[in-house]
């Protein structure tokens, strides 16, 4: 069928909504973030301060606030990639072996993760509260004397690892979810072949399971490395970055220099995290590709 | 009995004791916050036990923590502004993405490739702290602190993976029947909503639960736009009063649960949707 220039026009039609909500609200955004990222500017005065790399200097170099920051992610996403996602695939693996009650299990794992970030971090200092939390009153009563009003998120010893424990609550039902549909998707017959040819279960998963869900177990990577560094609900709720900065992460750096007005050294701060965030990605997805390879 | 009988039996056990011990980890903090809500200040700070009260007794649990937070405590209001946010968020969603969904799946327009693929990069490449653009933004459009405001950001950010998910859905469906239609002399607009929308219902289903989650449990975005108390969401209000009401912990855990219990609701009816809706999110990326 031929179309028409008018057509063409009608059919334009149907984008405009989304296209300009798009424009306005998603791409223009992105955009500023990299212009406001080279001004100095407390976000009222009529002039804006041309600057540069100034401000990426001194976040590079000058800032180990900042760096610090990115490491407290770092380690909830380290303890996220080994614990959490160490756990989603052995409930995933024992899940799928057709046993009794797995929808009821699925249920229950997944409900952390449909639950808000808030709901969660309030709960959880509830539970971990010096004076009035149940996990004290619990590790008292079974000998631990010692933890009798011990404020596991005021304590700088403890306040980041408690915070990293509901992470991984909250999320390894999601790398579950994600990782059962992938073992639902491999072929019974191949698993059927390796039995008549006598492969016991360990050598199973490691030639079957193993290999054919190194794709899937990369996507839960990413996906767990991109929640993890960006987590933000969870410590506004539980600590707000306390006890002195030992809980701050890069959201909640970018959201402290923003409500003190430095708009400008806030959007530097963004686009050097989304960088990295970017590159720990590709790293990723590269090294599965090698891994990928090397089975063949 | 056997060996492998033997060997068998023990393998269920080890693997229900596993499963067992995770499924009460995940439920028992959301028990706790609901026997919490029940009970008087005095008992949080004097007592441990698992029920506010004896079982038989349920109906003198203090239930009035209920009547308290909706009314006092402004949860009543925040309860309302976030359906409020989700339902017009959610519909506007739907609407506007399935529109150019429609279209990216079956017209013909100028620079459709590119917008596209510009939509979908959006979503894969990882961009952190938008909110302090898109506060400016609103700032200088008057939508700062607006409900408005709110829910531009909410439809824009819910906007390319209803487009992606919905045009993989289009491309799915049989053209003969819109082809009949177009000869029958229907629009093109009368094609999307007679036939194509209704045969969506599947996939609209799962972008409806997917994004009345993310809305529902949105945080960031109403803490950096909203201000007034009256236009807030339940996330933000729980924040406000806990920042308030410190030690009040029944109330606060009676907050928690009213924000909970829709989203646990829906999530119980609707669980397939969701794993669906999640499934396809991610493996398709």
């Amino acid at each position: 069928m031929k179309i028409t220039p008018k057509e063409k026009l009608g059919n334009f039609i149907f984008v405009i909504p989304a296209l300009v909500l798009f424009l306005i609200f998603s791409l223009y955004p992105i955009l500023r973030t990299f212009e406001l990222s080279v001004f100095q500017w407390n976000g009222i005065d009529k002039n804006m301060l041309f600057v540069g790399f100034a401000q990426y200097k001194h976040i590079l170099f000058n800032n180990p606030a900042f760096w610090k920051s990115m490491a407290n992610a770092g380690i909830i996403t380290v303890l996220a990639l080994t614990l959490q996602n160490g756990l989603a695939l052995l409930l995933a693996l024992l899940v799928t072996k057709n046993i009794r009650g797995e929808n009821i299990y699925r249920t229950i794992f997944f409900l952390p993760p449909v639950l808000s970030g808030i709901v969660v971090g309030l709960i959880w200092k509830f539970v971990f509260d010096g004076n009035f939390g149940i996990l004290n009153h619990f590790l008292t009563s079974i000998g631990f004397s010692n933890f009798a009003d011990y404020a596991w998120l005021s304590e700088v010893r403890t306040a980041l690892f408690s915070v990293a424990v509901v992470h991984m609550w909250k999320g390894f039902g999601y790398g579950f979810i994600i990782l059962l549909a992938g073992l639902q998707t491999i072929p019974v017959e191949l698993y059927e072949a390796a039995e008549v040819d006598g492969a016991d279960s360990w050598q199973q998963f490691k030639n079957i399971t193993f290999p054919l869900l190194i794709p899937i177990f990369t996507i839960v990577s990413i996906l767990t490395i991109l929640g993890s560094m960006q987590i933000f609900d969870l410590i506004y709720s539980m600590t707000r970055g306390g006890p002195a900065g030992h809980t701050h992460v890069p959201i909640t750096k970018i959201y402290e220099y923003m409500s003190n007005g430095e708009f400008g050294y806030s959007t530097a701060m963004a686009v050097v995290f989304g960088m990295v965030l970017l590159i720990i990605s590709f790293a990723q997805i590269y090294a599965s590709k090698k891994l990928n390879y090397n089975n063949r | 009995m056997n060996i492998f009988k033997i060997k068998k039996i023990l393998t269920s056990t080890v693997t229900h004791t596993i499963l067992i011990a995770v499924a009460l980890t995940c439920v028992f903090p959301v028990f706790w916050m609901i026997s919490s809500s029940l009970k008087t200040q005095s008992q949080i700070f004097s007592s441990m036990s698992l029920l506010p009260g004896p079982l038989l007794d349920i109906l003198n649990w203090n239930w009035s923590n209920y009547i308290t937070a909706f009314v006092k405590a402004d949860f009543g209001q925040y309860f309302f502004n976030s359906v409020f946010y989700t339902v017009v968020g959610v519909f506007f969603i739907i609407l506007i993405s399935s529109l150019a969904a429609y279209a990216f799946s079956r017209l013909e327009f100028r620079g459709k490739n590119f917008l596209f693929y510009l939509l979908i990069a959006t979503l894969l490449i990882p961009i952190p702290g938008v909110f302090v653009p898109l506060y400016l933004l609103l700032k200088n459009l008057s939508l700062l602190d607006t409900r408005t405001g709110l829910l531009l950001c909410y439809i824009s950010n819910g906007l390319a993976f209803a487009i992606f998910l919905l045009k993989g859905f289009f491309d799915e469906l049989p053209r003969e029947i819109e082809e009949a239609a177009l000869i029958d002399g229907a629009s093109r607009f009368g094609i999307y909503w007679r036939i194509a929308l209704p045969l969506a219902k599947p996939a609209i289903a799962t972008l409806v639960i997917m994004n009345s989650l993310t809305i529902w449990n949105e945080f960031l975005l109403a803490l950096v736009v909203l201000q007034d108390k009256a236009k807030m969401p339940i996330q933000r209000g729980l924040m406000v009063f806990q920042g308030t009401y410190i030690t009040d912990y029944p109330l606060l855990m009676a907050g928690l649960t009213i924000a909970t219990i829709p989203i646990v609701i829906v999530y119980l009816l609707m669980q397939k949707h969701i794993v669906k809706g999640i499934a396809a999110g991610a493996l398709k990326g």
